[in-house]
């Protein structure tokens, strides 16, 4: 067990002077850090600052490439995730490295060192479970839990080997805000037994809410140490961004008569046993304004982009409706037609092809919509490179797209810059619906405020905008209505002015989630 | 069902060589990786089984030649996928072509040199069993193998921390990787076997079923073996069923043709590709249970970021 003592000074884990180099590109650059026992210790940054890139070198993942690491003042090097674990590190990873087809007790088996028999492993996943408030079956397949429950078996495969430094990576990402409250008092009864966390996260009232101290990197360097309670949310933006962050215009919209993009009664079973199945989902956006569907992922967000964009057709024409017309049977292109854009979640692979041309690009969405533009030659359908390539110019300036070169592969830019190429993609066309699947994921605060200040000026030309997001600051931020999906099913818009954080939990986790949650308040 | 009584054997031993195969590879593919090359590490396994059974007299010492040459030649294989990170599909059809091709050469002298058959090792006390005896107990060691093999594997996937560890590599070799396990060396390991055991799929073509040397003498078992893995949805037991309904129908159309029915015989030669793609497709109508079992990373390159 972890020694309770160890409270005071001495850090159980310090790096000095720790960089990590790609090429020439150093991820992380020279990194102080130390980490006491029984603290929760905030690492903050924004995505690219190098957070992902120090952990991995604390958990063995990757090598450092010059600096040291010290455990209890004595320096160590940690090869592997195995040798982290012997150490006395264990971590929590953000994407979780579970395996989908197994049962969680053979997930758990499967990150222990010793071989244990599976009946002891499932028993004493089960205590576990039950003393840190985290039930679980171990019978159950990962591939039928939820993002929470996945969550808590990363919790509990890292509990069972007894680390003294628990590593989280931006562990309530996924989570509602009621599963996130409840992983909270077991991160303070972990801290209790004189353990310590290491924390990374970009919610910056989470931090402030359960963090002792925090270390903020910008650009793979420390800028910042600080004790989060004193801080301001502002003051530790800035230190995360170097700045001030951009403010959002007051979105102030005013909708419309016209429905320009609705469904009804819409039920579609899943399509893979992975798949969440969309259940009498009715949904309507008027021009002008931005409707908002908030939810924890998995919930069936991609399975309702699927359908508004056409990558799943409906057999009922009449559920799926765009500007009036039934669109249910409708291709993807013969939605484009009506006057729809969509942009999906995942931007390599599905919105951008990351081998082409930025202006290549701009053919993979339009080619049909806009064949007069840029295809000549009638059957034959040459491309027309000069108004393709004036096209992607006339995107990246409009959408302010840093990139190198004049016209480079998608690949070469940073997440948040093709984000804002693929949204401006659309965006170039007016079009009249406008759906988009988590616009800001993974994009820096910069990005984020250019893209979400386009989707309100959409909106106020005139446009219906649905926007699918986890992220409930931008949810608030530019919505007009607000609707939760949870498990499939749809709850009813509401006005965001009278929205509540509250509520769109208790609706997140639906009906069911919430009598579980008393049940196991009662319970202990 | 006299007649039938009488086919068993043969059929038996039609499905042996593809159901060595079709395992072996299995267990590749349980680890992630796609070797198309079964049938050249076959031919190869074959080729060397009869040289090595020539030069010493012993088909059991033929045999081992056999395992060893599928083994030493998948390793090329995993030198060029694993090591190298060549696509491999490009790879295991190179392998095919390479080893036909290898195996005509070496082969050549053979041609028409009568082979030495291994022969049957019936079992003490089971073989006298009425009826039951000289079908299952009264054959060859290689059959034996081919029996317990499945077993083994069985055990060893679903039952051992080692096949668990295999399993999760063909599900999702980054967390398998993050979890610090040597992802390259079971997938070495995995290919290896899978080379070991087409090798001795081949050695029982040219050691039991016709105990002399053709080239080309597998004549496409390879790519049976390969469409029954998928079929049977990575689980060893539906892999022997697989094998042996291909091999009870392709025995019972040549009886049928002896027969002469009237059908044409090139769509008898055609029912056992039929009958056990249709079986197989049923057995795998369950979406879920064939999800569950697809081995997510197969055919995935992996290269850790280090």
């Amino acid at each position: 067990m972890a020694s309770s003592s160890s409270t005071g000074d001495a850090a159980l884990l310090s790096t000095e002077g720790l960089t990590k180099s790609f090429g020439s590109f150093k991820a992380c650059d020279g990194i102080d850090l130390s980490i006491a026992g029984g603290e929760i210790h905030a690492l903050l940054g924004e995505n690219g600052a190098g957070k992902s890139t120090l952990v991995k070198m604390l958990f063995g993942v990757l090598e450092p490439s010059a600096g040291a690491i010290r455990w209890r003042g004595d320096p160590v090097a940690i090869r592997s995730p195995a040798a982290a674990r012997r150490t006395g590190i264990g971590m929590v990873f953000q994407h979780f490295s579970l395996f989908e087809a197994l049962t969680v007790a053979e997930n758990i088996a499967l990150s222990l060192d010793d071989a244990v028999p599976i009946e002891r492993i499932a028993k004493e996943a089960a205590r576990l479970s039950r003393e840190y408030g985290l039930p679980l079956d171990p019978n159950a397949h990962v591939a039928d839990l939820s993002v929470g429950e996945r969550q808590r078996i990363e919790i509990v495969r890292t509990l069972l080997q007894k680390p003294e430094l628990i590593i989280l990576d931006e562990p309530t990402s996924v989570l509602t805000p009621q599963e996130a409250d409840r992983l909270f008092e077991t991160l303070e009864q972990l801290r209790g037994e004189g353990r310590a966390i290491l924390y990374i996260s970009h919610r910056l009232e989470e931090v402030r809410r359960i963090c002792d101290r925090a270390t903020v990197l910008r650009h793979g360097k420390v800028t910042g140490a600080c004790d989060p309670r004193r801080e301001t949310v502002g003051s530790l933006a800035g230190m995360m961004v170097g700045g001030e962050v951009e403010g959002i215009a007051d979105s102030g919209l005013s909708p419309g008569e016209a429905v320009l993009v609705e469904t009804r009664a819409l039920s579609v079973p899943a399509q893979t046993p992975f798949s969440i199945s969309l259940e009498d989902v009715t949904l309507a956006v008027r021009s002008g304004e931005i409707l908002a569907i908030a939810g924890v992922a998995g919930n069936g967000q991609s399975e309702l982009f699927d359908v508004l964009s056409g990558e799943t057709l409906v057999a009922d024409a009449a559920a799926v409706r765009i500007d009036g017309r039934d669109a249910g049977r409708l291709s993807i292109s013969a939605r484009r037609l009506l006057g729809a854009g969509f942009v999906p979640e995942e931007r390599n692979g599905h919105g951008a092809v990351g081998s082409l041309a930025l202006s290549q690009n701009v053919m993979l969405s339009r080619h049909a919509s806009d064949s007069r533009a840029y295809l000549a030659g009638g059957p034959v359908r040459m491309l027309k490179e000069g108004s393709v390539r004036e096209t992607a110019r006339r995107i990246v300036a409009a959408m302010d797209v840093r990139k190198s070169g004049e016209d480079p592969q998608a690949s070469s830019l940073s997440g948040g810059n093709l984000q804002k190429f693929i949204v401006g993609r659309e965006l170039d066309r007016k079009p009249r619906v406008l759906v988009v699947n988590q616009p800001t994921w993974g994009v820096d605060a910069g990005a984020a405020a250019r893209i979400r200040q386009a989707l309100i000026e959409r909106a106020r030309e005139g446009a219906a905008v649905l926007v699918i997001s986890q992220d409930l600051d931008e949810i608030f931020e530019i919505a007009t209505r607000i609707a939760v999906i949870s498990g499939g099913r749809l709850s009813k818009a509401e006005p965001s002015a009278t929205m509540t954080r509250e509520r769109i939990g208790r609706l997140m986790g639906g009906i069911q989630g919430v009598d579980e949650g008393t049940e196991l308040a009662d319970a202990s | 069902m006299n007649l039938f009584l009488a086919m068993l054997p043969t059929i038996m031993t039609a499905a042996t060589p593809l159901l060595l195969a079709a395992v072996g590879e299995l267990v590749v593919e349980r680890s992630g990786v796609l070797n198309l090359g079964v049938e050249g590490m076959m031919i190869i396994g074959a080729v060397t089984a009869f040289a090595g059974a020539q030069a010493t007299g012993s088909p059991y010492a033929g045999m081992v030649c056999g395992i060893l040459a599928g083994a030493a030649f998948s390793l090329l294989f995993g030198f060029l996928t694993l090591t190298l990170v060549a696509n491999q599909v490009a790879t295991g059809l190179s392998l095919t072509i390479l080893g036909l091709g290898l195996s005509g050469m070496i082969g050549d002298s053979f041609v028409g040199t009568p082979g030495i058959q291994m022969g049957a090792l019936p079992i003490p006390g089971l073989a006298e069993i009425p009826v039951v005896g000289p079908i299952l107990f009264s054959h060859d060691l290689i059959f034996y193998l081919s029996i317990l093999l499945v077993i083994a594997v069985h055990w060893f996937l679903f039952r051992t921390r080692t096949g668990l560890e295999l399993r999760s590599i063909g599900d999702n070799h980054d967390s398998a990787h993050a979890l610090g396990m040597g992802v390259i060396r079971v997938r070495y390991l995995a290919v290896m076997f899978g080379g070991a055991c087409a090798g001795l799929a081949g050695a029982q073509l040219s050691l039991v079923y016709t105990p002399q040397w053709t080239e080309n003498m597998t004549a496409g078992r390879g790519w049976i073996a390969l469409a029954l893995v998928v079929f049977a949805s990575w689980r060893p037991v539906w892999v022997l069923v697989g094998a042996y309904l291909f091999g009870a129908v392709s025995i019972g159309q040549f009886n049928a043709q002896a027969f002469g029915f009237g059908i044409p015989s090139q769509f008898l030669s055609s029912m056992p590709y039929l009958a056990t793609v249709v079986v197989l497709v049923l057995i795998s109508r369950n979406r879920r249970l064939t999800l569950m079992n697809t081995p997510a990373c197969l055919g995935k390159p992996f290269v850790p970021d280090r």
